[in-house]
């Protein structure tokens, strides 16, 4: 009952605290720009506005196209509810594996780029064919990262890696660790479409990759998407910040160490959504064909951490 | 229960001559009907055996001269066994529909029986002259399947070549691996030699292990041995490829884990490090190529080879773990990789029946030439969708599980005291993948491209959804895929039944408990079916929240064109285009070139009139190894045509020598 209070609390906190992330990152972003920018709370209120206003669907479309925003939010409703960000604490089910986290995502980003591919639109295949070479260029780099991280506490579940984590402090500076953090820095970058892998405020044609694949999307459709994107970044946020920060988290179901947890989760979030729009600033958008070199670097990197993890044992 | 498997070969036969000698009307359903029984039976006598572990022996003189027949069903071999009669029953349904590509005709409707009866009795031979006769059986009546359109299309005898001198290759190495092994062991059975193997010297066993493994790998498709599969799965006719790619190829798998653990009882590290790299090879090489392809059958030719290299990297990898001491590891690599192959069969047989039902409906197989069939042909679009999303490994679909425990095993062989083990298994994560990453970008390919969108040209347009027997043929393989991607607990006993009795490990293997695949020993669960019940639940009530909000029905638009009037098909991504960007990234491995040919108006060359561009992607391993072995082998050809010139003074001259040569090596 307790893990079902939890996994519902994680869920309601993605879902209220993704659009509230890009508020605050835009709002940095802003502000080192010189410029006012919206309130906080903008990306809230267009919510509201979207999920108020009529669907569109192009004509020559079939089921896949509705059906592709619902799955990118259940996808990542699955994944906030089973991660351990509040409590190491077993999650409902039992099951929090970190693959099946990322074969999940996964799920999400093919049936985005199979609802573009339905628009039957130029800009749909365009967007669908970049945003998959990316991740599949991506996802060898996401994947040994993870090894990296298992091979220490001898699982890949999500509460038995951070456990270890808390139980040996000092892992969390050794090399392995630092090597497979950059790793999956990138990666996070590069799911989530943000700079200098993908800049989600173009709609520059050249440029475009994940605004390409939902150009199509309006209304409750569109608030979906922009919700589903939200809440990929607060996700991934979050696990970068259990993963590798894990101080806070609680280690049972105690109401009072749930809050601590809730409050430290956020702080951490907030901090690592202001770093990343800060030094987004000062990042020019890469060419699509550098993108797979930089994650190459970051296969290289994670390969290298568990490596590295194997001969400092 | 051995009359069963006697009843399924004879069954078989039943089936054959009547395709031969019934005319043309009610050829098609007696043969279907009879060898849909032959395959019954077989599943009767696998599932009995796969449940109790009794094994099922027959043996006759009669039948072939000197050695006789011995037919052995284990665990091990009852699983392919099953695997082939369910996709054998599919095919065939699915073939009561299907009239193209020349499968009518009296040798193919003979030949068809005898292939399915071979598929389903090769795991069951016990010796050598029975496995190499049912082995070379199904050889040659899916040779002669794949040329069975040979008069119609000019590619057909060219894949059929390859086809032809890659399986006969294939075929001496076994046979010669088999043999050294069965000389030194006292009898030809696969018992004896089991027996014997052990006492052997190590150069015979590595020389066995290699020969046999070359010629298995050929048949599974690894890489180099790989350039046959693309052509002759592709030319083949739907129901052919569909058994080729489903049920033939897991033999090749059968054969190096029944020779290298069943006879040759695990060996040493390099052999396994070897079997893995192999795979590790075929898997990227194959997944690129398919991600690449812009022809259905090729694409999914290409990712058959990708899968088998993922079942070898788990086959390896459960070697090395049984060589280097870990046998609870080595159980859960093999299971892992059997439960690999028991899902390709599922979702590949979905995949190859679809696609022959597009090509029957539409005529061609070219991706670019297809789109909007999901609208047009519902079933086969939806059964080709899920397949695909099971070959993408994406959750809740029967290829999830098995890359996830082939993930589990590489992550719990670490940290490991062996150099060999602790360089193959990051190494072996990062080929799982990078394999993955393309076969997620394989399946929106080509389920976007050619059942999404709008139709690119007029056949496209008027396909219409096929015959009931075609579906229902294809549409009972789609149902496997969930259920066993949400039940996998159904099956894994049997398999996991399967990987003992052939490594003799005694060990708890992935134990399942309810709902959840709980890994013995180690630390790691999956609920699948769970998953899947948080996923649908999830999905349906944000649809249903998603109803509430909006305030009127959806609104139906022309999709912006860019300011465009009409949105034509022309203006939609292609296949090609759709690689491009990978291909670029690949291109080292790829060696794409580009040939634009631009023709302009008369009147102006200022005015393009029409522009093409051809983009051709080149096989490494053909370019640098089989073209240049081609070459000398056409150039020793014709210098050996030069000796024998006609005169009979020099053929006496020969026939001296050569006798000389042999009196000085017999004395």
């Amino acid at each position: 009952m307790a893990a079902a209070a939890i996994s519902l609390l994680q869920v309601i906190g993605v879902v209220s605290g993704g659009p509230l992330l890009v508020g605050l990152m835009r709002t940095v972003r802003c502000r080192r720009e010189g410029r006012v920018g919206p309130p906080v709370r903008q990306p809230l209120l267009d919510l509201r506005k979207l999920a108020r206003r009529q669907r569109m669907r192009p004509e020559h479309a079939s089921w896949i196209f509705p059906l592709a925003p619902l799955v990118l939010v259940a996808t990542t409703v699955a994944v906030a509810a089973v991660a351990p960000l509040l409590t190491t604490a077993p999650a409902m089910g039992g099951t929090s594996d970190l693959f099946a986290v990322v074969y999940l995502l996964l799920l999400g980003s093919v049936t985005l780029g199979l609802g573009a591919l339905d628009t039957g639109t130029a800009f749909g295949g365009m967007g669908a064919s970049r945003a998959l070479t990316i991740g599949a260029v991506a996802e060898p780099a996401l994947l040994v990262s993870i090894l990296a991280l298992s091979v220490p506490a001898h699982s890949s579940n999500l509460p038995a890696i951070i456990a270890t984590s808390l139980a040996h402090p000092l892992l969390l500076a050794t090399p392995q660790r630092l090597l497979a953090l950059a790793a999956f820095v990138i990666v996070v970058v590069a799911e989530c479409g943000r700079l200098p892998v993908d800049n989600p405020g173009t709609h520059l044609e050249l440029t475009m990759v994940h605004e390409a694949m939902v150009l199509e999307y309006s209304g409750t459709d569109l608030a979906l998407v922009r919700l589903g994107e939200s809440m990929r970044l607060v996700v991934l946020l979050a696990l970068l910040a259990v993963l590798f920060v894990p101080w806070g988290i609680a280690t049972g179901h105690g109401p009072v160490a749930q809050a601590v947890a809730l409050v430290t989760l956020v702080a951490k979030v907030a901090l690592l959504g202001t770093a990343l729009a800060a030094l987004e600033v000062a990042m020019a958008k890469l060419r699509l064909f550098r993108v797979p070199e930089l994650l190459a670097g970051g296969f290289v990197l994670s390969v290298l951490a568990v490596v590295s993890a194997l001969v400092l044992a | 229960m051995a009359a069963l498997l006697v009843v399924t070969a004879v069954v078989g036969l039943a089936a054959a001559v009547t395709g031969a000698a019934v005319g043309p009307r009610l050829r098609t359903p007696l043969l279907v009907g009879l060898t849909a029984t032959a395959c019954a039976t077989a599943f009767a006598v696998a599932a009995r055996v796969l449940a109790t572990g009794d094994v099922v022996r027959f043996h006759t003189d009669r039948l072939l001269p000197l050695a006789g027949v011995t037919l052995r069903l284990d665990r091990f071999g009852a699983l392919f066994v099953a695997v082939s009669a369910v996709v054998g029953v599919c095919a065939l349904v699915f073939r009561l529909g299907y009239d193209a590509h020349g499968l009518s005709s009296r040798t193919s409707s003979a030949v068809l029986p005898l292939f399915v009866t071979t598929l389903l009795l090769v795991p069951a031979a016990a010796d050598v002259t029975t496995f190499l006769f049912l082995w070379e059986s199904m050889a040659v009546t899916s040779l002669l399947l794949v040329l069975a359109d040979h008069r119609c299309r000019v590619e057909v005898p060219s894949a059929g070549q390859w086809y032809a001198v890659m399986t006969q290759a294939g075929a001496g190495a076994i046979l010669v691996g088999l043999v050294l092994l069965a000389t030194r062991s006292g009898g030809q059975s696969f018992t004896l030699m089991a027996a014997a193997a052990p006492h052997l010297g190590p150069w015979i066993r590595s020389a066995a292990f290699l020969l046999v493994v070359a010629g298995f790998a050929s048949k599974a498709g690894a890489v180099p041995l790989h350039v046959w599969l693309p052509r002759a799965h592709a030319e083949a006719s739907g129901p052919v490829s569909a058994l080729m790619s489903a049920a033939m190829v897991n033999l090749g798998i059968y054969g190096i884990v029944r020779v290298g653990f069943g006879i040759l009882r695990g060996g040493p590290t390099w052999w396994w490090l070897a079997l893995m790299a192999v795979g590790a090879l075929s898997a990227p090489f194959g997944s690129l190529h398919s991600a690449t392809s812009s022809d259905l059958k090729r694409l999914l030719a290409h990712s058959t080879t990708d899968n088998m290299g993922l079942v070898l990297l788990g086959v390896g990898a459960s070697g090395l773990f049984a060589s280097t001491g870990h046998p609870p590891l080595a159980l859960l690599a093999l299971v892992a990789a059997l439960l690999h192959v028991v899902f390709h069969a599922a979702f590949k047989g979905c995949l190859f029946l679809s696609a022959g039902s597009i090509q029957q409906a539409t005529g061609t197989r070219d991706l670019d030439a297809l789109g909007g069939l999901l609208y047009r042909m519902p079933v086969t679009g939806t059964i080709f969708l899920v397949g695909g999303a099971a070959l993408a490994a994406l959750p809740v679909f029967c290829g999830f599980v098995s890359e996830w425990l082939l993930l589990q095993s590489m992550l719990h062989g670490l940290p490991a005291t062996d150099p060999a083990v602790a360089v193959a298994m990051p190494i072996g994560v990062g080929v799982l993948a990078l394999t993955g990453g393309l076969a997620a970008f394989t399946f929106v390919k080509a389920a976007g491209i050619g059942l999404l969108g709008l139709p690119r040209t007029q056949a496209a347009a008027q396909a219409r959804e096929v015959r009931a027997s075609m579906s229902l043929g294809a549409g009972a393989l789609p149902g496997l895929c969930v259920i066993l991607g949400l039940a996998p607990f159904a099956i894994l006993p049997a398999v996991a039944g399967a990987a003992r009795t052939v490594t003799g490990i005694r060990a708890p293997g992935p134990l399942s408990r309810g709902w959840q695949l709980d890994l013995a020993g180690v630390h790691s669960v999956l609920a699948p079916g769970l998953l899947g019940a948080a996923l649908v639940l999830a999905v349906g009530a944000l649809a249903l929240v998603r109803r509430r909000l909006e305030p009127g029905p959806v609104r139906v638009v022309e999709a912006w064109g860019c300011g465009r009037e009409f949105q034509t098909a022309t203006m939609e991504y292609t296949a090609t285009s759709f690689g491009e960007p990978l291909t670029r990234v690949f291109d080292d491995v790829l060696q794409p070139s580009h040939d634009i040919d631009v023709s302009h108006v008369a009147e102006s060359r200022y005015y393009v009139e029409a522009a093409t561009v051809h983009l051709s992607l080149d096989d490494a391993f053909e370019r640098r190894l089989y073209d240049p072995a081609n070459r000398s082998l056409r150039w020793w050809g014709a210098a050996a045509r030069t000796v024998p010139n006609g005169s009979i003074h020099r053929y006496l001259a020969f026939g001296m020598v050569a006798l000389v040569l042999v009196l000085v090596v017999v004395a």
